[in-house]
């Protein structure tokens, strides 16, 4: 699809927070992911021409980082934890027990393309395992029936908020938007710290 | 009783902690104003003299870092915090952001005008969405109370700050990657010198540090450096966040002095799983060797945990019970260094691959006790072979589970698979479970 002017004119502004247009290409992809839902050739071409860099040049800085997708994800994209901590703790078991679960392998995506499954590594809340992010946001403490709960609801549209994070779950495409520096204005939403960012304070004052 | 010193943490129990109101209730961005009536080199000189060091994991003096970048050279100067927060286990930067972003950027103010520096990025990894959204809701807020942009404070200082989103790259969390992906190309790590300072983004005077100990700044300004040495051991100053995750009752964020031990900290989490005893852990990540219950006493900091043989790292305290294969551990973290291999240096690329290949197999009992040697002879030919220090941290696991734990790896091959049942190491009920 063509993009719209106004859409345009965002990722000018993207490029004009920089010092060098360059550096403006991971910002762009992120947000025309928020617009397409993965990276696609014109995205590419389009980005290559504001940056005037080739589409070759930019495909290689997309094909780098795996958080741009070559093909949609769901609108639920859900990322399960197997590095060894969350591992260990039983993230081998929710990877295995969702895939079979919702009948898709790694990278897959359910027939309805509402969820889809991959194993991710570290997502820095190790004092949260098992971790399981959903569009990025965070699960925490997450055992197999509670991420079983949790792609049936989202697969029926009524995804239970983020551990940590905004009071209602947003979609794949919007919070694309947000890794490109675009506010949703939900900041404010949500908890400060979850309780085991905060236990080390609690038994500093004295707490049990 | 407690050792805990929490600075950072102090008001994260606050609702409102990580905004601009919540922070200046308690003397937030009073450092900045302080710092704009010094000049540039105090400050330089107070971060040294305070002993500070890199709390991202090298541990390098953040006053000498900033020290190094080139005066009246009439190039653009650049303040980068590492923000990028990926090593296996670590979890410190993360709920430090969520929970109060303005710290980060009042260090950044006052790290950029000692440095002479008028743009400043904070790097982010990208899998942290509401994270991203509350640095940048700080960062808009800042701008609005006059903390950034032009003339900050009415003291003729500017900045401009950006909030730079990475895509799931953990090399980038290596600094000279980090600013390859910043100007926008692939992350991967550049030969040096030059170092950053002086060759850095856009091959001008950088500074790169990670985002604890940008945030350290603030409180140091307003204590004095007299107070910060008062804390921690003798060269390893100050209080720091200790991460415990793991096969323990509590895990959580402790902010202590540096030189406190796992057993002190264990203590406070409510020890390791009840009815389980501590088998190995990493003092800070995945790319330090492992300790196991001979190290409780071992202090935790620079000097304390490098004399047993290991590294603080980031302070990520990944504590695994009895129940675990320490081969089925160090397996996942291989592979985990495999994936994330940029690929740029051939015995890392190739070297972190065939490390998989052999403790796949060793984990499932196939292979031979030649194999241990081969793993060993592997490590030997990646270690310090490479641009960065990423095969360094993949040989790590390997050479010290080998050390602590042949003989498990013995008896997975006499077995014919893994003796452990996995079940047993998960942190939830299993039965019927599947």
């Amino acid at each position: 699809m063509a993009y719209t002017s106004d859409q345009i004119s965002v990722m000018d502004s993207i490029i004009a927070r920089y010092p060098r247009k360059r550096s403006a290409i991971m910002p762009l992809l992120h947000y025309t992911q928020s617009i397409d839902g993965y990276i696609t050739n014109e995205a590419i071409e389009l980005i290559g021409e504001k940056l005037e860099l080739a589409t070759a040049e930019v495909n290689a800085v997309s094909s780098f980082y795996t958080q741009y997708k070559t093909k949609p994800v769901g609108e639920y994209h859900v990322g399960i934890c197997t590095n060894t901590l969350c591992a260990v703790m039983g993230g081998d078991l929710i990877f295995d027990s969702v895939k079979e679960h919702l009948e898709i392998e790694n990278d897959g995506v359910t027939s309805d393309g509402k969820v889809s499954v991959e194993h991710i590594e570290c997502n820095a809340a190790c004092d949260y395992a098992p971790v399981v992010m959903v569009n990025w946001e965070f699960y925490d403490n997450q055992t197999v029936q509670s991420v079983k709960d949790l792609v049936d609801s989202a697969r029926a549209g009524n995804p239970p908020a983020p551990t940590r994070g905004p009071k209602t779950l947003r979609t794949w495409k919007q919070n694309s938007a947000v890794l490109a520096g675009i506010s949703d204005g939900l900041a404010n939403e949500g908890v400060q710290a979850g309780d085991a960012t905060l236990l080390g304070l609690k038994k500093a004052k004295g707490g049990a | 009783m407690s050792k805990l010193t929490p600075v950072l943490s102090a008001h994260w129990d606050e609702p409102d902690s990580f905004t601009i109101a919540g922070y200046k209730r308690h003397g937030g961005y009073g450092a900045v104003t302080k710092a704009l009536e010094m000049k540039p080199d105090e400050i330089i000189q107070l971060v040294k003299d305070s002993g500070l060091r890199g709390r991202g994991g090298a541990g390098f003096p953040t006053g000498n870092k900033w020290g190094f970048i080139p005066q009246g050279d009439n190039k653009e100067h650049y303040f980068v915090v590492n923000a990028d927060e990926s090593e296996p286990g670590t979890c410190k930067d993360t709920p430090l952001l969520m929970a109060n972003p303005h710290v980060l950027i009042e260090g950044v103010i006052i790290g950029s005008y000692a440095i002479r520096a008028n743009y400043a990025f904070i790097y982010i990894r990208g899998e942290v969405t509401h994270v991203v959204r509350r640095v940048q809701q700080a960062i808009e807020d800042a701008y609005a109370a006059g903390l950034l942009g032009k003339n900050i404070l009415g003291k003729g200082f500017d900045l401009e700050l950006v909030l730079h989103v990475g895509a799931g790259a953990y090399i980038c969390g290596e600094e000279t990657a980090l600013l390859d992906s910043l100007e926008g190309f692939r992350g991967q790590p550049r030969l040096r010198p030059p170092f950053p300072a002086i060759a850095g983004l856009y091959a001008k005077p950088t500074v790169v540090n990670n985002v604890e100990s940008v945030a350290s700044v603030p409180a140091i300004i307003n204590n004095g450096v007299a107070w910060f040495t008062s804390l921690g051991t003798e060269k390893s100053k100050g209080f720091t966040l200790y991460s415990l995750s793991g096969h323990v009752n509590h895990p959580g964020q402790f902010e202590a002095p540096l030189g406190i031990t796992l057993r002190e900290l264990l203590e406070i989490a409510g020890g390791v799983r009840d009815g389980h005893k501590l088998k190995f852990w990493t003092p800070g990540g995945s790319s330090t060797p492992i300790f196991t219950d001979a190290h409780l006493d071992t202090p935790l900091d620079y000097e304390g945990v490098a004399a047993a043989g290991s590294m603080l790292g980031t302070k990520a305290l990944q504590i695994f019970d009895e129940t675990t294969c320490v081969v089925r551990a160090v397996l996942r973290w291989t592979e985990f260094y495999k994936h994330e291999s940029c690929g740029k240096c051939t015995p890392c690329r190739e070297g972190t691959w065939w490390m998989v290949q052999v403790l796949r197999d060793l984990d499932a009992g196939k292979g031979s006790e030649a194999d241990l040697d081969k793993l060993l002879d592997l490590c030997d030919n990646i270690m310090g072979r490479s641009f960065c220090a990423l095969a360094d941290g993949a040989a790590s696991p390997i050479i010290s589970s080998l050390k602590y734990f042949r003989q498990e790896y013995l008896d997975h091959l006499s077995a014919g698979e893994c003796p452990f049942d996995p079940m047993a190491a998960t942190l939830f009920e299993t039965t019927g479970v599947k």
